[in-house]
């Protein structure tokens, strides 16, 4: 029996009334690839933190090879072998990649002997596990794929032994994917440890050797991955049985009711995004929209909403044209006309983290009775129906008077969606409805968007989740640049095709 | 390196809202002691002047209390802005201008029924505070140029506009002092001299007018306008993120007019206060510092007019109690209490967060314990 690498024995960690770990323990051996998978609040995330220094521990302790450690910071734990990738990059965007890596590293006033002492150690690393990365490239001119590949040779250079990667392939094409799993197989294979963090059960059972799940901020089982399958791991993460696939029944299409001809959208730098895109959709049907994020899906839904202004092309309406060159009719006027939006970024955009939970919930219905009646709110009719449309729509807690920020994710997103769905729009726009909510929230909301093109909506469904679109929509189309570079009913298609096509490939 | 991390949601209302002003104006206090100790007077005796000065005496409390009026314009003049995240700094320019319109309105209308002149001249005085805010917030929402750097700029202009007006066009030609003549005497609005002859009580002369209950009026109106209308609901979601504004199909740019107007019209009725009720003509430079006082007392009264007529009647104190402690220690200057005034702004503006980690973490220790006991 090898010892483990890392183990944490009874770590508990709360912030204020909220006990985010409780009790941990955790072993991982060494040179193997663990997964650490569980819905978003589980606590994956502060877990990881506290190894890594970020946080500290309320009680517990973490021993790393045998040896029990005290880990104040970052630096403790980078001085231990072990290091993290996080979700959002933390490089400089204008520095090379060799800059990026020293950062903080840099060992002399003037750059001279160690600088190039690092780039040659830096070769060696790229060399041994196929990097493919040129060290005097920009960051700013990389792919995101490229972009993560740095982070991990920094953490490789700084001496990790441990790897820690925080929902790793969130902003992967599925190529990318593949070539980050060749890139972590490469390192098991040299005798490190993977510890991978996901919410994506097809990402476990890919990789891992070994497999931990979390529950509210506890540890519920640990296995082996070849004794396991990801049913049962995702009953183990929300505790019940889950529907992976949603069910869908066939339904007759209706007319056209939603049409963009030839559309062009410059972003706000005044670069197009969007170019000549021609689309319809019809009542009773689910347009996904496939392509990694950046190929103009965003420009396009804020264009489509009344939120941005079109370059040329023209969109349209139940045969009206809403919005060209010249005019466009505002989120507002378009609410009216039966269109709602679900927006991509729910923090940026759908949200005002500020407010109280029915604050958000009459957001752009604010000024229409009964929440207002002659410029003066109704509070009382507002915290009535907010109360219960939180009923409705599960959102926990029930608490309309809760500042925003203090609901999950998932339970945020629901207010969004009980919002905008609540008008039984006619057209729907909905960009990344799950990202970053847990899986219970994920089928509930997949069922709220069924259920909607059940009873005749159009619905535009943009999404970086491939595994979401082939599962909700009807027909599919992949963007890339800007353009529409493939359309496919789903009924014969697969990811393999659709991920090259995202790629621009094929 | 420690890191105090609080969980928000589980912060008392009144730790932050109460708690720590509390202790942040302590502080700043504790330092001003310091100083006058320092100056070689007693602090406490100080103290005791600031105390017996602004409530010992009724004419003492009526100057507070003029001063309180003041401060409640020009602090709720800049939560407004500041709720729809605008930084106005141009009160002291709004205020300004705003006492041209109570002046010019009233003179120029002097022959209608009394009531009406009043009112007349309030909306003059908000009117013309919210055009002299019109410009900066028309520079910011359509050209972009910070309304920080705008109305710091503007209240130069004010200041330049004013004296020009007051030397070369409504200067008073009997004599050479930059001021109007002044107002007829029937319509001054009535003081509180006046109101306590009627009730029969003598007392001597204070600044204390009508306009402090138009004050606290103002009090009412900003609470309903931000928080039980539309509009303020629209002003602080353009505020707190314009993304999801324009999201909602909410315009940024007449948000932006919406709220800064509103903000100069309340610093304009400082003029209501100063012209109408107390020196019945324009004076140079008679805002003297009341617009950039305001934004300490919205800071420290958190920007909501709860808040506000706390800490503008603690800044009254200050100003009356430390007029007091001038005449009485020679050693302290009316620049102290100037000193006084930044160390509280530092105190509760500034550093704000200096001691709010650490109070807010003692309190919800000490609020869990109680509940796993």
């Amino acid at each position: 029996m090898v010892s483990p690498i890392l183990e944490l024995t009874n770590i508990n960690k709360s912030f204020g009334h909220v006990q985010a770990n409780k009790n941990i323990n955790l072993k991982i051996n060494k040179g193997t690839i663990h997964g650490i998978i569980g819905e978003n609040g589980a606590g994956k995330s502060t877990l990881m933190s506290i190894v890594f220094g970020l946080y500290q521990a309320n009680s517990g302790s973490i021993k790393i090879n045998g040896k029990e450690i005290n880990l104040r910071s970052p630096r403790d734990s980078i001085v231990n072998g072990i290091g993290m990738v996080h979700q959002h990059f933390m490089l400089v965007e204008n520095f090379t990649v060799l800059e990026n890596i020293i950062l903080g590293f840099e060992g002399e006033t003037v750059f001279g002997e160690k600088l190039a002492n690092a780039k040659k150690d830096l070769e060696k690393l790229c060399k041994t596990y196929n990097f493919n990365i040129d060290l005097d490239a920009t960051i700013a001119d990389l792919s995101v794929g490229f972009r993560q590949r740095v982070e991990i040779l920094k953490s490789l250079y700084r001496g990790a032994e441990i790897l820690i990667l925080d929902e790793p392939t969130g902003v992967l094409t599925p190529q990318e994917v593949d070539e980050l799993f060749k890139i972590l197989r490469s390192l098991k294979d040299e005798g490190k440890t993977i510890v991978l963090i996901t919410h994506k059960l097809i990402e476990i059972m890919d990789l891992t050797s070994e497999v931990s799940v979390m529950r509210q901020g506890e540890m519920v089982g640990h296995t082996k991955t070849q004794n396991t399958n990801k049913e049962q791991l995702a009953e183990m993460m929300v505790g019940r049985s889950v529907l992976l696939r949603v069910d869908k029944k066939e339904i007759k299409k209706g007319e056209v009711i939603f049409k963009v001809n030839n559309l062009s959208v410059k972003d706000d730098l005044d670069v197009i995004r969007v170019k000549n895109i021609n689309l319809e959709i019809r009542s009773g049907e689910i347009l996904g929209i496939a392509g990694v994020t950046g190929n103009g899906q965003t420009e396009l839904l804020e264009a489509l909403s009344g939120i941005r202004k079109v370059e040329s092309g023209n969109i349209q309406l139940f045969g009206e044209k809403i919005s060209d060159q010249d005019n466009f009719l505002n989120p507002r006027m378009l609410k009216e006309k039966g269109l709602a939006h679900v927006p991509e970024d729910r923090q940026r955009m759908g949200l005002i983290s500020d407010f109280k939970a029915h604050e958000n919930l009459i957001f752009g219905y604010h000024d229409q009775e009964p929440f207002s009646k002659s410029a003066v709110l109704n509070s009382q009719e507002i915290t009535e129906y907010s109360s219960k449309i939180m009923q409705e729509y599960d959102v926990r807690p029930n608490s309309p008077n809760l500042i925003t920020s203090n609901f999950s994710g998932g339970n945020q997103q629901k207010i969004i969606l009980s919002r905008e769905l609540n008008e039984n729009p006619k057209v729907l726009l909905v960009g990344q409805p799950t990202r970053g909510v847990d899986i219970g929230a994920i089928e509930f909301i997949h069922q709220r968007l069924i259920d909607m093109r059940d009873r005749g909506a159009a619905i535009l469904l943009a999404s970086v989740e491939l595994d979401e679109i082939l599962s909700l929509s009807d027909r599919i189309i992949v963007m890339f640049d800007g353009k529409i570079v493939g359309e496919k009913e789903n009924k014969n298609v697969t990811d393999r095709e659709l991920g090259l096509l995202m790629a621009g490939v094929a | 390196m420690s890191n105090i991390v609080v969980d928000k949601s589980k912060v008392p209302w009144w730790v932050s809202n109460v708690i720590v002003p509390l202790v942040n104006l302590t502080l700043a206090l504790l330092v001003s002691g310091l100083f006058i100790f320092i100056a070689g007077e007693n602090p406490i005796e100080a103290v005791k002047l600031i105390i017996f000065g602004s409530f010992g005496y009724i004419q003492g409390f009526a100057y507070t209390l003029y001063y309180t009026t003041n401060f409640i314009f020009t602090g709720l003049a800049f939560a407004v802005a500041f709720h729809c995240r605008l930084f106005n700094i141009g009160g002291e320019g709004q205020a300004y201008i705003g006492g041209l319109g109570v002046f010019l309105v009233a003179i120029n209308l002097s022959f209608l029924p009394i009531p009406i002149v009043w009112l007349l001249s309030i909306c003059g005085a908000f009117l013309f505070g919210a055009a002299w805010a019109y410009i900066p917030a028309y520079l910011q929402s359509k050209r972009g140029s910070h309304v920080v750097i705008t109305t710091i700029m503007f209240n130069f202009i004010a200041s330049s506009l004013m004296i020009f007006l007051l030397v070369d066009v409504i200067r008073d030609t009997n004599q050479m002092a930059p001021h109007t003549v002044k107002l007829p005497e029937a319509i001054w609005l009535p003081s509180f001299e006046a109101f306590s002859g009627i009730l029969g009580i003598k007392i001597r002369y204070s600044p204390l007018n009508l306009t402090f209950l138009l004050a606290i009026a103002s009090l009412f109106f900003v609470w309903f306008l931000v928080w039980k209308t539309k509009w303020g609901y629209e002003m602080r979601a353009v505020g707190h993120n314009t993304q999801a504004a324009i999201y909602a199909g909410i315009s940024p740019h007449k948000n932006i007019i919406i709220a800064m107007c509103i903000s100069g019209g309340l610093a304009g009725l400082l003029g209501v206060n100063e012209i109408l009720g107390v020196s019945h003509k324009i004076q140079a430079g008679f805002p003297a510092g009341y617009g950039f006082t305001g934004i300490a007392v919205a800071l420290m009264g958190r920007n909501h007019p709860i808040g506000i007529l706390p800490a503008a009647f603690l800044f009254g104190i200050l100003y009356q109690g430390g007029s007091e402690v001038t005449f009485e220690m020679p050693n302290i200057t009316r620049y102290m209490f100037v000193a006084v005034q930044g160390l509280i702004i530092l105190f509760s503006g500034a550093l704000e967060n200096l001691f709010r980690p650490q109070i807010e973490s003692f309190f919800v220790r000490r609020l869990n314990k109680e509940v796993n006991a």
